[in-house]
């Protein structure tokens, strides 16, 4: 008598590798997210960022300011994308997110240098993500001591030594001690909405398909509309009550600062969890099992984990990334999260991050709708 | 233009998926309180064809009506005056018997939502274990819950897809008396079946055999319209006499009975021809009998092309 038989090992194994064969969205699933992995590390991710934009003030207008201006914009560091004219606007810039650095030259930094009395240069940096910042205050010693290398050259040479001839002062906006949770844990209410609020709506129009209740349903003289709506709306309240959870165990477990309001905080997570379920039900509406549902939850999960800007600082991607990343509704909710608890960002300054989300909603109803069938077809 | 006094009016309803033409050009009328049989094997196209008359298809071709609207554009409509009960059970066994019942109510928005499931769950039996859950019920029960929640908005036709597939033969003598009592007060019944018993409790039979329509025929005048001959023989050696009369001239089907054999064949003097060699056997006793409906759907089924294979 043999221990085991290779007859129906074989058996088994046939029979697994034919229902593999059958089930077309797990067999892409296996495939694709192994790609999108390997994208999205290897590309898209970047903890060193580099290129990251700069708002300049130069309120000097002198050849040393220039060169440092021409020295900061050949840097891999930082690029200067806005030129605005006042504080006020700068500091919009940044609480918008817009930029991560605000780079300010004051006036007569020229003539100080020449006198040699070691002016200022004041770079602020949005420090929600520590890991952008991080590297700030060395990089722009280097980018301004190679500036001034050239015009401190010939007669003037004798000033170009130790101890640099420029204070550069770092100010760390919103999160002064680096902490990194302050990045994390406002972000991570964003993940955790994503995941489960899509996740359950996923399965719940599929799960009526695998057990042939669909059909009833669709019997019944129900809009999809309607359909939609009753779906999604139960989960809102589960959404609100992670949204409590989340906001006691953060303010009073990782004492993250409260910096905007309430309301705003509510008003963002509401759009947001409606975003995520309207998403679980186009998925649904596509999906013909439970198991595809989940599959396709966990497709999206991925590029919002990593291209939101949750873990790895959304200005330090490649371009390309970054547009992949706008399309993404956790990005603009990172955003949004960030700036009103650690910014205290108001309306004003959010709009730029609201409205994709409306649309997203917009796009996704639509779309759910038309793709929910009415028929058995 | 649509008879007025037909429930059911479609001509040509067609139904392929892929490259299966499931239903070919049907057409059915089906006159209002009638008790309308479907009979055919398995996947002759009977669900798909209920399917398409209350909206849960749409036809490749064909038009028509159910309840005087257009079964293509106006689904919505037939949906709310429809009953449909599917083949497989369709309620939430994860909800109780009374959720249920609140739940298609709500669907429908029925009027004294509360009273009318209270009367359903009364006249189901079912009050006392109203809040047992669904799944926990036997086949027959789950059958008698389905009837009872799609009959909750007074449907004027009711579509039953094999309702007693699987149901003992008391729960299925119980439905049927169900179904004649609501006939009786109007209600228009389309209903799928293989049992030829159920079938002959219909006003109307229509055969189906891999989506075409065979026959469709008031019920007592059906067998008459096949145009065939059947011959009854009992006694000994009948297993060999069944396996020499096979595929002779003249016999179309050889189908045993209890105790006896039924010898048919479309031709009354060829059937006889065929099987006068064996009436001076001593162990045998032929009689002429009329044939039933199995000989009927058996030589229609013998005589339709199998598309399918």
């Amino acid at each position: 008598m043999s221990l085991f038989s290779f007859a129906r090992i074989k058996a088994v194994a046939l029979k697994e590798f034919v229902q593999m064969r059958r089930d077309r969205t797990t067999f892409a699933m296996m495939v694709g997210v192994p790609i999108m992995q390997l994208i999205l590390f290897g590309f898209a991710i970047n903890s060193d960022p580099r290129h990251l934009p700069t708002a300049l003030i130069d309120r000097d207008h002198s050849s040393f300011s220039r060169s440092i201006v021409a020295a900061a914009e050949n840097s891999t560091f930082m690029n200067i994308t806005y030129r605005p004219a006042t504080d006020v606007e700068a500091e919009s810039l940044i609480r918008e997110g817009k930029v991560s650095f605000i780079f300010i030259i004051p006036e007569n930094f020229g003539r100080d240098l020449v006198r040699g009395d070691r002016p200022q240069l004041l770079l602020v940096a949005d420090a929600t993500d520590p890991s952008a910042s991080s590297g700030a205050v060395n990089s722009m010693e280097k980018i301004v001591q190679s500036g001034l290398s050239r015009d401190l050259s010939g007669s003037l040479s004798g000033l170009a030594p130790l101890p640099p001839p420029v204070d550069v002062v770092l100010h760390k906006r919103y999160n002064p001690a680096g902490l990194t949770q302050y990045n994390i844990i406002p972000g991570l209410l964003g993940i955790i909405i994503a995941m489960t609020m899509t996740m359950i709506t996923a399965v719940a129009i599929t799960r009526e398909k695998e057990r042939g209740t669909m059909e009833n349903l669709l019997a019944m003289p129900i809009k999809p509309f309607e359909m939609m709506v009753g779906k999604v709306s139960p989960y809102i309240i589960i959404g609100y009550v992670q949204t409590a959870v989340f906001i006691i165990t953060a303010e009073l477990i990782f004492t993250i600062p409260m910096a905007g309001s309430y309301a705003m905080l509510i008003g963002a997570v509401s759009i947001y969890i409606v975003v995520n379920l309207l998403i679980g039900f186009l998925f649904s509406s596509i999906a013909k099992t439970q198991m595809q549902a989940l599959q396709m939850t966990f497709f999206l999960l991925l590029p919002q984990i990593l291209l939101s800007g949750f873990l790895f600082p959304f200005l330090g991607m490649p371009k390309w990334a970054q547009y992949i990343g706008e399309a993404l509704p956790a990005t603009h909710f990172m955003r949004l999260m960030r700036g009103i608890m650690l910014k205290g960002a108001d309306s004003g300054d959010l709009y730029a991050s609201f409205w994709p989300l409306w649309v997203i909603i917009f796009v996704v109803s639509i779309v759910a709708m038309f793709r929910y069938e009415r028929t058995l077809d | 233009m649509n008879d007025p006094e037909m429930v059911i009016d479609v001509q040509g309803l067609t139904k392929i998926f892929g490259d299966k033409t499931v239903v070919d050009h049907f057409d059915l009328k089906v006159p209002k309180g009638a008790v309308y049989g479907f009979l055919g094997p398995n996947g002759s196209g009977k669900t798909t064809t209920i399917r398409m008359v209350c909206g849960l298809l749409v036809p490749n071709a064909g038009s028509g009506t159910a309840l005087g609207f257009d079964v293509v554009k106006d689904s919505s409509e037939i949906k709310k005056r429809v009953g449909y009960m599917t083949q497989k059970f369709s309620l939430w066994e994860d909800l109780t018997i009374r959720e249920n019942l609140d739940f298609v109510a709500r669907m429908y928005k029925v009027e004294n939502r509360k009273k009318k499931v209270d009367d359903a769950l009364e006249d189901l039996g079912l009050s006392a274990r109203s809040h047992q859950l669904a799944g926990s019920l036997s086949g027959g029960w789950k059958q008698r819950l389905a009837l009872a929640a799609c009959m909750l908005h007074d449907p004027e036709l009711l579509l039953l897809d094999e309702p007693t597939a699987g149901v003992d033969p008391k729960a299925r003598r119980e439905f049927w008396d169900t179904i004649h009592m609501l006939s009786d007060r109007g209600v228009t019944i389309l209903v799928s079946t293989h049992y030829m018993d159920e079938a002959v409790q219909c006003d109307y039979i229509a055969y189906i055999a891999y989506g075409k329509k065979l026959i469709d025929a008031p019920s007592d005048e059906l067998v008459d319209r096949v145009g065939i001959h059947t011959w009854r023989v009992e006694g000994k050696g009948l297993k060999a006499l069944s396996n020499k009369l096979k595929g002779i001239d003249g016999v179309d089907d050889v189908a045993r009975f209890g105790t006896a054999l039924h010898v048919t064949g479309s031709d009354k003097e060829s059937l006889k021809k065929a099987i006068e060699p064996y009436f001076d056997d001593p162990l045998l006793d032929w009689k002429e009998r009329n044939p039933g409906l199995e000989e009927a759907f058996i030589h229609l089924m013998t005589g339709s092309e199998d598309n399918f294979q």
